[in-house]
């Protein structure tokens, strides 16, 4: 059972010169894809996990799903029903309150300002939930933090006077407080050290099980992804390359992309794996190249993908856009 | 045995604050061999940037080095004075920091500022320097470098212009090259290009490198031998194979087992509960005891020194020869 389903999501943004620039210089209007045609679906009480380098657009679709941005094409459908639909409407709080967002960097996600008890409670109070009953507030909100790992005497306590890894937990408890469904993750760990990036994940792991929650994972590490996720969509300058489960992507990767990307893992157990080194680095996102985007920095690429553009297509039990792959060039 | 290249001993460095001293580094003891990769590696607050600042003379003020002494081939660089340090840095001391753009100066070319630093320390015409510019910026790998070199920073690109920042610090050709975290700004694919650049012009010039990073992964890869710091000591310290596969600290265990593995499939990471202590608050005897899973009394009275523990040395009581 899908609980959120995307469509050919798009988005583009205008980079354009100032007007005026534009008229003096006669420089053309300029527009980045940073999400161009993806498509996936996430099971309910399972984890997506999008990967990839900065700058493939997968913070914009965490950021689209959540109805941060709107897209500039395409659908996303929560539980059946067409958000950006539901989001114009008079519903769209009862949407919200089912989706929410925890964000990379937990220094500036707190409000330095308010005590934690203050910060669980805002969307209580947002969403007009245990109204006028300030001693059910302070209930959930210790509720809330025991069910994180911290302590109710913290709740009088300023962000500042936590760590990272706690001050990513009250992120967590804040985005539990209106008992969502599905919870938008984007780099949750990436500010953080690894014992305490340990501690955050397995406390995410326990809650998606107690809790049923489904996640969308945004993560640059793959070795986190593996350790988090039940499928997983590799993105390239704002396209899926490669959308597979689990065990299947780590087993046998099929897109030279995903491949390159896996061999670029430093090795901590030093079992002399072997490795191909990276070629290239990322082209710039405002003229991206031709065809398949990655072609100039694929070793099997030829004619063809310099000229067309690959489409996500089933192969073999996984979705993936590589004509290479599909002719069986491997 | 050849002497080593760098000493440091006993170093101590205190941050004076209005609530009373903070101790940062407490009895830092370590060497580097000529031609070695030295790993730094520890969690934010840990000290290794800090042991790095020391040693090329750049600790930020108020904080100094109250105690210790650092020698370059013998002899004591800690007490020189600025202007003999400065000469030292760049020549025989060359630095890479994290972020390429702050390292690099925005409004001069990147030949420029690399002419700049080659004849500062090196006797050289203008265009001989140049030319020097043009073979550096070949051997980090950046193509077309003879065009390149009358570009500005921000026409690079990050890995780009974080292998102009290796040729800066290669440019005097140095005896040691104290690496701040350099891939840590850096996308994976381009990391694993840098890392592998950095060891082979290393290697090929015979510089050794001490290498900071929070990344056991780029340790593992890269290092001859490892240190590992909690709380502003070294609590194990040898040869990177030893640390990485049979960890003799807790803190290294923990800190092994924390990583997400990309061979062994686990439903839950191995955590080590709790935080890194601030310096305000460092525990007593080992500081890492509040979090140990094998604390024993004697670890919050006494403090453990680095003692043997196989080829490795770890500061832990477990590893105390019994008599």
């Amino acid at each position: 059972m899908n609980l959120v389903e995307v469509r050919d999501l798009a988005k583009t943004f205008e980079v354009s010169a100032p007007w005026l620039n534009r008229v003096i210089e006669g420089r053309p209007r300029q527009f980045v894809h940073a999400v161009d045609g993806v498509s996936f679906e996430i099971e309910r009480g399972r984890t997506l996990a999008l990967v990839g380098e900065s700058g493939c657009g997968k913070s914009t679709v965490a950021r689209l799903l959540v109805g941060l941005y709107s897209p500039s094409g395409g659908s996303i459908r929560f539980d059946g029903r067409d958000t950006a639909e539901q989001l114009a409407g008079r519903d769209a709080l009862a949407l919200r309150r089912r989706m929410q967002m925890i964000f990379q960097d937990p220094y500036a996600s707190l409000n330095p300002r308010w005590k934690v008890a203050d910060i669980v409670a805002e969307p209580l109070r947002e969403h007009g939930l245990l109204k006028g009953s300030a001693s059910a507030v302070r209930a959930r909100v210790d509720e809330l933090l025991a069910s994180v790992g911290l302590a109710t005497q913290d709740a009088g306590k300023f962000a500042h006077q936590f760590s990272g890894g706690q001050r990513q937990r009250i992120s967590i408890a804040r985005a539990l407080a209106t008992e969502p469904e599905f919870l938008v993750c984007d780099e949750p760990t990436s500010a953080l050290d690894v014992s305490v990036q340990a501690q955050v994940l397995n406390l995410m792991k326990d809650l998606q099980r107690r809790r049923g929650l489904s996640y969308l994972f945004i993560s640059h590490n793959l070795a986190v992804v593996r350790h988090v996720a039940d499928r997983i969509g590799v993105m390239y300058l704002g396209r899926l390359v490669e959308l597979a489960d689990r065990q299947k992507l780590f087993a046998a990767p099929r897109h030279p992309y995903t491949r390159m990307l896996l061999d670029a893992i430093p090795d901590v157990k030093m079992s002399g794996r072997a490795r191909t080194p990276v070629q290239g680095e990322v082209p710039n996102p405002l003229s991206p190249p031709s065809g398949c985007s990655f072609h100039p920095r694929c070793p099997l690429s030829n004619e063809r993908c310099k000229a067309e553009r690959p489409l996500l297509t089933e192969f073999q039990g996984v979705r993936v856009a590589c004509h290479a792959v599909i002719e069986g060039r491997v | 045995m050849t002497p080593p290249l760098l000493e440091v001993r006993h170093l101590r460095v205190e941050i004076p604050t209005r609530q009373g001293t903070l101790l940062a580094l407490d009895d830092i003891s370590f060497e580097i061999a000529p031609g070695e990769v030295l790993g730094v590696v520890g969690e934010s607050g840990a000290g290794k940037s800090l042991t790095g600042a020391s040693i090329i003379g750049l600790l930020d003020p108020p904080s100094r080095i109250a105690g210790g002494e650092i020698l370059l081939q013998g002899e004591r660089i800690d007490t020189l004075p600025d202007e003999q340090m400065r000469r030292l840095r760049g020549r025989r001391i060359g630095a890479i920091f994290q972020d390429p753009l702050t390292s690099l100066n925005p409004l001069y070319t990147v030949g420029r500022q690399l002419v700049e630093t080659i004849t500062t320390h090196l006797d050289l015409s203008a265009a001989a320097a140049r030319r020097r510019a043009v073979e550096l910026l070949e051997q980090t790998g950046i193509p077309a470098a003879a065009q390149r070199i009358d570009q500005y920073p921000h026409q690079f690109s990050g890995g780009m212009r974080q292998r102009v920042v290796i040729a800066l610090a290669l440019a005097a050709e140095p005896q040691l090259i104290v690496a701040d975290e350099p891939t840590t700004a850096l996308d994976v694919s381009i990391q694993a290009q840098i890392i592998t650049l950095l060891k082979t012009v290393c290697r090929e010039r015979g510089a050794a490198v001490m290498l900071v990073t929070h990344d056991m992964g780029v340790i593992a890869e890269t290092c001859d031998r490892v240190a590992v710091m909690y709380a502003g000591r070294i609590v194990e310290i040898g040869p990177v194979a030893d640390v990485v596969h049979r960890p003799a600290h807790p803190y290294t265990v923990g800190l092994m087992g924390a990583i997400p593995s990309m061979e062994v499939e686990r439903d839950q990471l191995l955590q080590i509960d709790g935080a890194m202590p601030r310096l305000n608050a460092i525990p007593s005897g080992c500081a890492f005891h509040p979090r140990c899973d094998k604390v024993m009394e004697r670890c919050k009275v006494e403090r453990p020194e680095l003692m043997s523990a196989g080829p490795a040395r770890a500061a832990c009581w477990l590893h105390e020869e019994r008599p």
